[in-house]
């Protein structure tokens, strides 16, 4: 993998990373609790943040993003309140889509997250038409449109559908596949080769990178280079983040499936972990600034959480409400 | 006004509100080689040949309408449909809802469907109850050259996604058809095809021309059918069917598709639920059966309606409400 650290990167970047990271962690983990005392199930992205807060680094205001029902960390790393994604987890009024979507298929098309799917490849097939109106006049001046899927997504056959027509109309799109080894409750190298998704992309005829998917600045780095890449020749490009899951496919999963050793392999590379190490051996950080960063994340996510409890269900009547136009 | 087929009155129908709205694109298997004009006219990127594969079809004309554009995909025959389900169903159909009403999917999903070519069950399947039970969707099947024109307007105006369906029986059959650019036919309303008083005959698509022939028989042995073409199955002009159904008081519905949970059965139901005391016979449901469309062309005729069946059931149900009518009198 390749070396992270670029010369644009100042310390206060590095640590604006772990922050968002640390938050992402700590609201899942505050949603699985939740989950344990009969809180609607929820796919986390714990083991994953760093994908989610490289890739959207590399993405600016005029950018959009399609993904699926991993993407707490998406939206998080993009801006979203916690408060109002607790609230639609929750199926509240305040919630990003009123409680209509529960944790699986938030959008927020004021952030730019649009189009959530919790079909597997849904967002995939949906990525390209989305992309399609960007090179047409209909996005912001620009923008790259940047779809989120799973090793799982790969499988499907809408993945080849999707990268061929990216690829065959030259359509602006960044497509981010987390890697996170595990399909539900399946391994994917029960249902793949090792380095099955990186070739099947790459004969797809677009440029390919594979990178460590548990080093944010290896991640974030690759990312301005596929952006740049679509910005300069509105070509598409494609990531394969390679990560892993590092909790139970859907909350609460007690992971009795897992190879112990794996888990514990993976764990010892919690990107967290791999960026917190990293900023404390370049002095960027101490344990008093760390603890700090943690004090300022729990009290926000009181906050939301409060403000999520406090927000009033939907009124029966607005059942139908949203179904046509 | 000009006479036209089906088929020309949809080309015209594309090629209008292709010049009214510039967000509006075509998109499928072969549209740029087989309406070069639209290419020449509008432009290769608002007419696109698409890859061989109805799933990326149907999913880019979701995300794109979701986008700002007003995407009409040609999946070519309805069989193919299965294939863009998902995108159709799951995506343009339910994230309006699940978003909150964060994104609308202004778009159209054309396809052929219905016997009259023999081309056989992989090539023929009328699907439309399928989606008009799937929320979110709005299916529409005409009859006439004249709606095949106003109700694709419509349906490329609608800010819904709409699948069209084109009953292949229908394609080469010629009416007159408005020029006026704003020949629209909102969705949703039923026509009277022929005014009648003794029994309502409710069809849609090819199946309104059997009846209006079983109308004809009908008339000659003294019977007045009353007979009306839906045009539009979601939404449902419960009304117009109500209407007649209160003047009449008897009811056959006919429909080329198989019966079980079809429009028939809605309609049955709709009569019952809300007409009963109106109803002076029982309501007759003339469908196609739970089988594979056939490509033999004797079977393929013998799966559909014919007008014989039709005027069978209506004779029977004014013979019938006659004896109901005597019962209740001796009751
Ligand atoms: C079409 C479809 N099949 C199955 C499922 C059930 N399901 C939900 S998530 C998931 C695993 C997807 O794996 P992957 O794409 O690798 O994403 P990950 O969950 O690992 O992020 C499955 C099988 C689904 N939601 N959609």
């Amino acid at each position: 993998m390749s070396p992270s650290k670029t010369s644009s990167d100042s310390d206060q970047d590095g640590l604006r990373r772990l922050e968002t990271m640390m938050l992402i962690r700590a609201y899942e983990e505050r949603l699985a609790e939740l989950q344990r005392n009969g809180a609607p199930g929820t796919c986390t992205s714990v083991g994953q943040e760093a994908c989610a807060v490289g890739v959207i680094e590399a993405l600016d205001a005029r950018d959009r993003i399609v993904t699926n029902h991993r993407s707490a960390g998406h939206l998080l790393a993009r801006g979203a309140e916690p408060g109002r994604l607790y609230a639609e987890v929750l199926g509240r009024r305040d919630g990003y889509c009123g409680g209509r979507s529960g944790s699986l298929h938030i959008s927020a098309s004021a952030l730019g997250v649009v189009l959530t799917s919790t079909i597997v490849g849904g967002e995939l097939s949906m990525a390209p038409g989305v992309a399609l109106a960007q090179q047409m006049g209909h996005g912001e001046p620009g923008g790259v449109v940047a779809v989120f899927f799973g090793d799982g997504a790969a499988c499907e056959g809408i993945f080849h559908e999707a990268v061929n027509l990216a690829v065959q109309w030259e359509l602006p799109l960044l497509f981010v596949c987390e890697n996170n080894q595990w399909q539900a409750f399946v391994h994917r190298l029960e249902t793949m080769r090792d380095d099955a998704i990186a070739s099947w992309a790459r004969g797809h005829g677009l440029p390919v990178e594979r990178v460590d998917g548990n080093d944010v600045d290896a991640v974030r780095a690759a990312a301005v280079r596929a952006v740049t890449g679509i910005r300069a020749d509105g070509r598409p490009r494609f990531l394969e983040l390679v990560t892993y899951r590092l909790r139970g496919h859907v909350e609460p999963d007690d992971q009795s499936y897992v190879d112990a050793t794996e888990l514990a392999r993976w764990r010892e590379r919690d990107p967290i972990g791999v960026q917190t190490a990293r900023l404390v051996a370049e002095g960027v950080v101490d344990a008093a600034g760390l603890a700090a960063l943690k004090r300022r994340i729990d009290e926000r996510l009181d906050a939301a959480l409060a403000f999520a409890h406090a927000s009033p269900w939907p009124a029966s009547e607005t059942l139908t409400e949203h179904v046509y136009a | 006004m000009p006479r036209m087929t089906a088929e020309q009155a949809l080309h015209r129908a594309l090629r209008e509100e292709m010049h009214r709205d510039a967000r509006v694109l075509l998109m499928g298997e072969g549209v740029a080689t087989k309406r070069r004009d639209l290419v020449q006219d509008f432009g290769a990127a608002r007419v696109r040949n698409t890859p061989l594969a109805e799933a990326i079809i149907a999913g880019t004309a979701v995300g794109a309408a979701a986008s700002g554009l007003r995407p009409v995909i040609d999946l070519l025959f309805a069989p193919f449909l299965t294939y863009s389900m998902d995108a159709l169903v799951n995506s343009a159909g339910k994230l309006r809802h699940i978003s909150n009403g964060q994104f609308a999917f202004p778009m159209v999903a054309m396809s052929l469907t219905g016997s009259g070519w023999c081309v056989g069950a992989q090539h023929n399947h009328n699907l439309e109850a399928m989606f008009v039970h799937a929320p979110g969707l709005k299916v529409v099947m005409p009859s006439e050259a004249a709606d095949f024109k106003g109700l694709l307007k419509a349906a490329i105006r609608d800010e819904n996604p709409v699948l069209f369906f084109t009953d292949i029986g229908l394609l080469h059959r010629e009416g007159e058809v408005p020029e006026d650019a704003d020949h629209v036919v909102p969705l949703g309303e039923a026509a009277v095809r022929r005014p009648g008083g003794d029994v309502t005959l409710v069809s849609y698509a090819k199946t309104v021309a059997t009846c209006l022939q079983a109308a004809e028989q009908l008339q000659a042995r003294g019977v007045s059918a009353e007979v009306i073409d839906l045009r539009s199955l979601k939404p449902l002009d419960e009304a117009t069917v109500l209407r007649s159904l209160r003047k009449t008081g008897r009811l056959v519905v006919v429909h080329e598709a198989s019966g079980l949970c079809g429009i028939a059965a809605e309609i049955a139901a709709l009569a019952v639920t809300r007409a009963f005391d109106a109803l002076r016979a029982p309501v007759v449901r003339l469908t196609g059966p739970d089988a594979p469309a056939a490509s033999s062309w004797a079977l393929e005729q013998a799966a559909v309606p014919q007008p014989e069946a039709v005027v069978r059931a209506a004779l029977d149900l004014v013979g019938e409400g006659r004896e109901m009518r005597r019962n209740a009198a001796i009751a």
